[in-house]
């Protein structure tokens, strides 16, 4: 019974869907959407009885998940709608992407977006690991502050500061040693270095922590010297966590906006500020295009990551 | 050993350096630009007068305008209502699929923790403009309504996780003594479950309340002029007036509500394992 | 000149004094082992020999050299740690082969050395597996393995018995005598084990609250304990309280509490009047029927509250006259009678004058 109901909550969460995208009718299929949703209700209350409060979770749950993707399905559905308003379904093509990859800007942010990306994640990478593994080993004070309070605090704060200090302090100083310094690729890349590194120490550290220590006494033990224990013990073992911790970098470097929005000169766009240009001046399913690829890649990348680090995702909680 | 002393420099000082100087630096920059004129043609006047006349040195002229319009303490009353009540429905919609989650037998968990955060993969302006498309034609958008939605919608996933990983670990023997004990489903909960779940709630609550008052995107996007916030005000000062003394004394005010929140849920959650 | 020598050895974390001013020296081919409760500062010790930390005071010397200022990974000691410490990523053949690598021996010598090592401890089939694929005890002899493959001048055991169940750890204990007599390295075991300490060493060292309380063959430890400490922590002890009436010669006259006068061996330096205590093993106390004549000179009627049946021997817990309660073992060796005595039983334990130990504190 109780699967029925869930059954027949989907149906109904189905045809709300359906509706949204229809051409025609629109309100009649929501009407029996939101029917459906009742009966699910009802079958479920008449039928689960004792296993009320479990059954009330799922019913919740599944209008909760159902909450999370859709918003996000229909954009990649209309990407391929074949009509200039993003209102309901006419036709299938795949007209803007074409006109995607025929746009240079939108060419020259994604260029911008992944060499950010790439030199953001190798740089917070090597300085995460450190930071992750001097936290461990030498417990400092006053590092963990400063690798964890740009990951907590609003990014608009980040981004600001960031802003007054390039414009103000590093131009001047270092206009007068006659290097010429202003908002491009590079203060970018600065940015998003020092919100990752925080992520990438979590998880190093996190990795070490659950490691038997004597393992790096015994390497020493047995004649090696600090520098052979890093590189023939510690890092292997550190590696699954380091590569998940770049990936996890590569990924909030490229999604990153807030941070990139303050950090980027006129001149420097990258895809997430190129989308917001487009949804400020004009809307056009080329932003749902663009979404979907931008979409397709960061799930790959944090699937990949979960396949290396399955407490990844309790890490960032 | 001896040798420990320069170890501890060589792996924890490249990142403290660097954080140093792109972190901190900016941040105390940041305190003494709120304490600055404007420049005449935006920006930061300089502190030591260059031509006669000029404005320079320090003043705390932004922070005098802050205390004497009534508008700012509006704007942050109306930043924290807009967090408070996004903090409130994430709470709601959250509960159910984190103790779904944690129920549920443990080779189910990882997928179904997995899909909470695949939306995540996503980009923040994509799952904005996903509202854009599906409010538009309910003539729904730029209203406060969009603004909520839009910030629970993107802020959900911070308030499942951190409240599934703390229901994970209790321990299923309290309910079952409990029911045995004669308590139905819901005194169950009321009494068991949701006290012993308050730290996962106040840490959740944290990691949604602190960056919707930062945000300026959704309200810009989703919003109309009337439900500016915060992270309006701050975007607008330094991009737009270019009065950048004032929009450093609110992000300084922003920092400092943004450690009162931090310090009141920490300490409300450590109450609440106390008192578990 | 002794292999190892720690001289007045002194370590303090914050207000606690781990190890106390301990001098020893441990000799070559020796199986020396550091006996004593959690606590009592053998690991700390051990660690200063390893070289991951540092005395406060004194001195370690190898060979004569101090070793203050030497890494642990120029030291030519090795250490067996309590989890075995295994490398997770590297196979069984290159565990073995790292402290070789790490000394820098060619490949081809490496490799014949890494298949003797896996001989030594029968497990050349396991060369190619990983350290997660192999059970406690096959940990244990690979870390053995690995320790010991480029026979360093001395070997410390930190524990390595303890997580093996009772069967394979006497195995192990059987195992470890015959390699190191084998291999001739010199053994520092720690333990908190006395039945194992007794078994394996030629020395032991007990230790208490950082400091050596006595050093000494295994059989003298036992015999001849020292104080009480060393007498209680070795094997059981029964402790017969009163003070010192007479010492002269080769005996001592005690007057014991409830008890009266009884004569002991040894003692023979306190003056009369002090506190001290009688320390007899319950092997030592002769246990019969109540009526049975008994030649002994300390003979006491007692009833038996309880007794212990181990198998072998039966230890039986015989209320005194004086209300103390005595162990008295007995051998279950008798043919034809399964039990001696039951609870309730009167009978009559005594024993020699030689017998016991008589320890002022």
């Amino acid at each position: 019974m109780r699967k029925l109901a869930l059954a027949a909550e989907a149906l109904g969460i189905a045809v709300l869907f359906w509706s949204f995208l229809a051409s025609g009718g629109k309100d009649t299929l929501a009407v029996a959407g939101f029917a459906l949703l009742a009966v699910a209700a009802l079958l479920g209350a008449l039928g689960a009885r004792r296993e009320l409060p479990g059954f009330w979770l799922w019913y919740a749950s599944l209008l909760v998940y159902a909450f999370l993707y859709i918003p996000l399905v229909i954009v990649v559905i209309f990407s391929f709608n074949d009509s200039k308003l993003n209102a309901e379904w006419v036709g299938l093509t795949t007209g803007w992407y074409a006109k995607l990859f025929a746009d240079d800007e939108m060419l020259q942010a994604a260029l911008n977006s992944v060499l950010i990306a790439c030199t953001a994640a190798v740089i917070a990478t090597v300085l995460g690991t450190m930071a992750g593994i001097s936290m461990h080993r030498f417990r400092p004070k006053l590092l963990p502050f400063l690798v964890f309070t740009p990951v907590a605090m609003p990014e608009i704060l980040l981004g600001v500061s960031l802003l007054i200090f390039f414009l103000n302090t590093a131009t001047p100083v270092l206009g007068a040693f006659g290097i010429e310094f202003g908002l491009g690729l590079a203060t970018v890349v600065i940015a998003h270095v020092t919100f990752c590194i925080g992520f990438v120490a979590i998880i190093v550290r996190a990795r070490l922590a659950g490691m038997d220590e004597s393992v790096f006494e015994a390497a020493r033990d047995l004649g090696a010297t600090p520098w052979q224990t890093f590189r023939l013990v510690t890092l292997p073992l550190i590696l699954p966590g380091v590569i998940a911790g770049a990936l996890m970098a590569f990924t909030l470097s490229i999604d990153d906006f807030v941070i990139t929005f303050f950090a980027s000169g006129v001149g420097t766009k990258t895809l997430p500020l190129q989308i917001y240009t487009m949804i400020k001046v004009a809307v056009t399913p080329e932003v749902n295009a663009i979404s979907t690829l931008l979409m397709a890649l960061t799930l790959a990348l944090i699937l990949i990551a979960n396949k290396l680090a399955p407490d990844l995702v309790r890490a960032k909680a | 050993m001896r040798s420990n002393r320069t170890l501890r420099w060589l792996v924890g000082g490249p990142p403290f350096l660097f954080l140093v100087v792109f972190f901190l630096l900016p941040a105390l920059i940041m305190l003494v630009a709120s304490l600055r004129y404007p420049g005449e043609f935006g920006g930061l006047a300089p502190l030591i007068a260059t031509r006669p006349g000029e404005e320079a040195g320090l003043t705390v002229e932004s922070y005098g305008v802050f205390f004497s319009d009534w508008v700012y303490a509006e704007i942050f009353a109306k930043s924290f209502g807009v967090a408070a009540l996004t903090t409130l429905i994430c709470l709601a919609m959250a509960y159910p699929v984190a103790l779904l989650i944690a129920r549920s037998p443990k080779k189910n968990r990882d997928l179904m923790v997995l899909l909470v955060v695949l939306p995540f993969a996503s980009n923040f302006l994509v799952r904005v403009y996903a509202w854009m498309i599906i409010l538009g034609p309910f003539d729904l958008l730029f209203s406060r309504f969009a603004v909520i939605v839009g910030m629970v919608y993107v802020h959900l996933p911070f308030m499942i996780l951190p409240l599934y990983t703390n229901l994970e670990k209790h321990d299923p023997a309290l309910l079952d003594a409990a029911q045995d004990l004669g308590a139905s489903a819901w005194r169950r909960f009321w009494r068991v479950t949701f006290p012993l779940s308050l730290p996962g709630v106040f840490s959740g609550s944290a990691l949604v309340f602190i960056p919707v008052l930062g945000m300026f995107a959704i309200p810009e996007i989703l919003g109309g002029k009337d439900d500016w916030i915060v992270g309006n005000m701050i975007k607008e000062s330094f991009l737009g007036t270019r009065d950048w003394p004032f929009g450093s004394m609110l992000s300084l005010m922003l920092t400092l509500a943004v450690l009162a929140v931090a310090g009141g849920t920490s300490w409300l959650a450590r109450r609440a394992v106390r008192q578990a | 000149m002794a292999l190892l020598e720690i001289r007045n050895v002194t370590r303090h974390f914050g207000a606690l004094t781990a190890v106390d001013d301990v001098s020893l020296a441990v000799e070559a081919g020796e199986f020396f082992t550091l006996l004593g409760p959690s606590g009592c500062g053998k690991t700390t010790l051990l660690r200063m020999i390893a070289g991951f930390d540092q005395p406060d005071a004194g001195a370690i010397l190898l060979d004569g050299t101090d070793m203050a200022d030497t890494p642990p990974e120029k030291r030519p000691v090795h250490t067996v740690f309590q989890s075995y410490a295994l490398f997770p990523h590297m196979t069984v053949a290159q565990n073995i082969a790292f402290p070789l690598r790490m000394a820098g021996n060619a490949p081809e010598r490496i490799a014949a050395q890494v298949k003797d090592a896996l001989a030594m401890v029968h497990l050349e089939e396991k060369d190619q597996h990983h350290p997660h694929e192999l059970s406690g005890g096959q940990k244990q002899r690979v870390a053995l393995a690995r320790s010991l493959v480029n026979r360093p001048r001395l070997l410390l055991l930190d524990e390595p018995l303890g997580a093996l169940d009772a069967k394979l750890r006497e195995e192990m204990q059987v195992e470890l005598i015959d390699m190191q007599r084998e291999v001739g390295v010199t053994f520092v075991f720690v333990t908190h084990s006395q039945s194992e300490a007794l078994a394996l060493s030629s020395r032991i060292a007990v230790m208490n609250s950082g400091r050596v309380e006595q050093l000494d063959e295994p059989s003298r430890l036992y015999g001849f304990p020292k104080n009480r400490f060393v007498a209680d922590f070795i094997g059981k002890i029964n402790m017969l309280e009163g003070e010192v009436i007479l010492a002269q010669g080769a005996g001592t006259k005690l007057l014991l509490k409830g008890l009266g006068e009884v004569e002991a061996s040894g003692g023979t330096a306190l003056r009369p009047g002090t506190p001290a205590a009688l320390a007899l093993r319950p092997e030592q106390v002769r246990i019969a029927a109540a009526d049975a004549a008994v030649d002994l000179p300390n003979r006491y009627h007692g009833k038996v509250r309880d007794f212990l049946y181990i198998g072998d021997v039966t230890t039986y817990l015989v209320d005194l006259p004086n209300g103390q309660r005595i162990q008295a073992l007995l051998p279950n060796s008798a043919p034809g009678r399964a039990k001696f005595f039951e609870i309730g039983d009167t009978v009559t334990v005594a024993w020699p004058a030689e017998a016991g130990v008589v320890l002022a504190e």
